[in-house]
């Protein structure tokens, strides 16, 4: 085993409940690698959502909650508010993040409060056997779209921005340095910090709307359609359809954080 | 004038009581008639080290209450009907999870958005078992300003003790009701302990001889905890598809509550010895039982109350015992007499049963209670 995986993985919750050839255990890499570099291993807690991604922070020997299916961050504020010191970082998946658990995302944004939101898109539903997600492409066909999705998907990192976000990054699971070094960021971040993380998911997104199971295709695809958001700006819009941005997408200072505001109540007088 | 004694809202009374039991932090969404819990939670808490935060909607407010409980604070949230239906997936995850935690429903009449001014006990089944699957948990139903403090402080307790979510069933007659409250120079409060085993040796869901876990472990305390939604083993870890396991654990989640049932019996009477006619109630109608039980005695009727302030888990032994020499009880409550199936189920086969409902938002006059005491 490799000496961070020994030192990190939560034995006793191995083996992981990912296919062959998920994405999901490169974040996971990438997630350890990041928490090594910062050395906030003994000062962190981690809080899981439902569906393949929200076990990701379970196989970490950690302080980890597994929540429910879109509560995720919701449950975060609370433990973030009850101990504003410790490193708190949500893994959601993109149903769990942008369509159950959609509300508590954007005011958990808006709010500025200092967590962590690592969301695994992986562009469907995996877990439940591939049904359109609202991060599913337009027209792509899933179990619950067989005839083609007529609905538009989100960008999430777009609808972070708007909510208030104040650290945003994209990466893929080609680029697992960089997605290491923007989870480092986005932790050192103080206020609401968002980084998407573009997963391969052979068993479900492949099959379905990709047309290929194969893990190296997927993962080719992901390389080949990444545009740095440094470059995104000279594309067209017709250029950019099907493309994915990634880079450190945001990053500002301006916003009060929210766990800061709390505490400073006390000294302010009441109504 | 005794510093002690305030006269004050039933909904405050809460948030004292809260307050006093070592609540720290409170999560809610305002909805009219809890609204003043909020209220006054979002004032005093900052003067107390804790954290106050106004969610999105009811699934954000009980989800914030669990994890800021697994963070180590005594935590509450209120609401009423329609915000009690979205608590109760929350609610489910705390019983699975068996996170300590006190939610305060001021009942207002349903169903959906109902009779948002106006009082039931409707919710009194919902309380119960409201989240999907097999548990157990505690409900305290006050019936005054001062029982809207003591029970609010004893649900903290019990939540503790039996690391369960507690329910306090006020309603809208107790929440608006502006009384006395006596406030005692101290109260007995039961601390949150880390468990006895260290954290190489600690099992997150090892069940001791009493029937309870071992202490309650927070973040950051080195136990690397894992809470766990998914049925699990001892150690927290997914046992889903375990038969056993699983079994295991939904048989332990309700026998810590119903095998402590005569410690978790609090049952205040009026009258009883020598009642021939018994009235079981709990909540508001309290108070109108007792009036009705008092006025029916200078009529001569040998009447008596029993007030149930822990509703759940049921009382059936002690109100079994209680009923054994009378020949008649009557249930009011404000809904479509739901307890009184309780009461039923309890003493159907030693006496008469009458329910006595109340709909619509209107306390039951002492008369009308008295009009089925006497035949």
């Amino acid at each position: 085993m490799h000496p961070l995986a020994e030192k990190m993985l939560r034995k006793s919750a191995l083996p992981s409940i990912y296919c062959p050839g998920c994405g999901h255990g490169t974040v996971l890499n990438s997630f350890l690698r990041a928490v090594e570099k910062l050395g906030i291993y003994e000062n962190m807690a981690l809080v899981g959502g439902i569906g393949c991604s929200g076990w990701t922070p379970v196989f970490i020997n950690t302080d980890t909650i597994h929540s429910l299916h879109g509560r995720a961050i919701a449950m975060a504020t609370g433990l973030k508010l009850a101990q504003p010191k410790r490193k708190v970082v949500v893994f959601s998946g993109d149903g769990d993040c942008v369509a159950i658990g959609g509300n508590h995302f954007i005011h958990a944004a808006r709010r500025n409060i200092d967590l962590t939101v690592v969301m695994l898109n992986n562009n469907i539903y995996g877990m439940t056997g591939g049904q359109v997600a609202p991060t599913t492409p337009y027209q792509a066909r899933t179990q619950t779209s067989p005839r083609g999705n007529p609905e538009q998907p989100f960008d999430a990192c777009e609808l972070a921005r708007a909510a208030g976000a104040t650290y945003i990054a994209r990466w893929t699971t080609a680029q697992p340095a960089q997605m290491a070094k923007a989870m480092r960021e986005a932790i050192e971040h103080k206020g609401f910090s968002f980084v998407e993380t573009v997963v391969q998911c052979p068993t479900q997104a492949g099959r379905y709307m990709y047309g290929t199971s194969s893990a190296v295709k997927l993962y080719e695809m992901l390389k080949d359609n990444s545009v740095k958001a440094s470059k995104a700006g000279e594309l067209t819009p017709e250029e950019l359809t099907g493309k994915i941005v990634v880079g450190r997408l945001l990053q500002k200072t301006d916003r009060p954080e929210f766990t800061e505001g709390v505490y400073g109540l006390s000294d302010a007088k009441g109504a | 004038m005794n510093k002690n004694i305030e006269i004050v809202q039933g909904n405050e009374a809460c948030v004292r009581g809260a307050l006093a039991a070592g609540c720290r932090f409170f999560a809610g969404y305002p909805i009219t008639p809890a609204t003043e819990i909020a209220e006054l939670m979002a004032l005093m808490l900052p003067d107390h080290d804790g954290a106050f935060v106004q969610m999105e909607d009811e699934l954000g407010s009980i989800n914030a209450v669990v994890g800021a409980a697994w963070g180590g604070m005594k935590a509450c949230t209120a609401t009423t009907g329609p915000g009690f239906s979205l608590m109760q997936e929350g609610i489910g995850y705390a019983a699975m999870t068996e996170t300590p935690c006190v939610i305060i429903n001021v009942q207002r009449g349903g169903p959906a958005t109902g009779q948002p001014t106006m009082s039931s006990q409707q919710d009194v089944m919902q309380a119960k078992y409201g989240s999907h699957g097999d548990y157990e948990i505690i409900a305290l139903c006050p019936s005054s300003v001062q029982e809207g403090f003591e029970l609010t402080v004893k649900a903290f307790n019990l939540a503790e003790r039996f690391r369960v979510p507690v329910v306090v069933l006020s309603d809208e007659i107790v929440g608006h009701t502006r009384e006395k409250l006596r406030i005692p120079e101290s109260v007995e409060v039961t601390p949150r302990t880390a468990p006895m085993a260290p954290p190489q040796e600690y099992q997150m869901y090892k069940v001791g001889p009493d029937g309870l876990l071992d202490g309650m472990p927070q973040v950051g305390q080195g136990y690397n905890i894992l809470v766990e939604s998914q049925a699990h083993g001892e150690d927290g870890n997914r046992k889903g598809n375990d038969i056993v396991t699983c079994a295991r654990v939904i048989e332990h989640l309700c026998a810590k509550i119903t095998d402590h049932a005569q410690e978790l019996t609090d049952i205040v009477t009026l009258d009883c010895e020598d009642a021939e006619v018994l009235v079981v109630a709990y909540g508001s109608v309290v108070r109108s039982a007792k009036h009705a039980v008092r006025l029916a005695r200078e009529q001569g009727i040998k009447a008596g109350l029993v007030q149930l302030r822990i509703l759940w888990p049921f009382p059936d032994e002690a109100l079994s015992r209680l009923a054994a020499s009378a020949s008649k009880v009557v249930v009011p409550e404000m809904n479509i007499g739901k307890i009184s199936r309780e009461v039923q189920r309890v003493l159907g086969g030693q006496v008469k049963v009458v329910s006595l409902p109340a709909l619509g938002g209107e306390l039951h006059t002492p008369q009308k209670i008295i009009s089925e005491l006497g035949s």
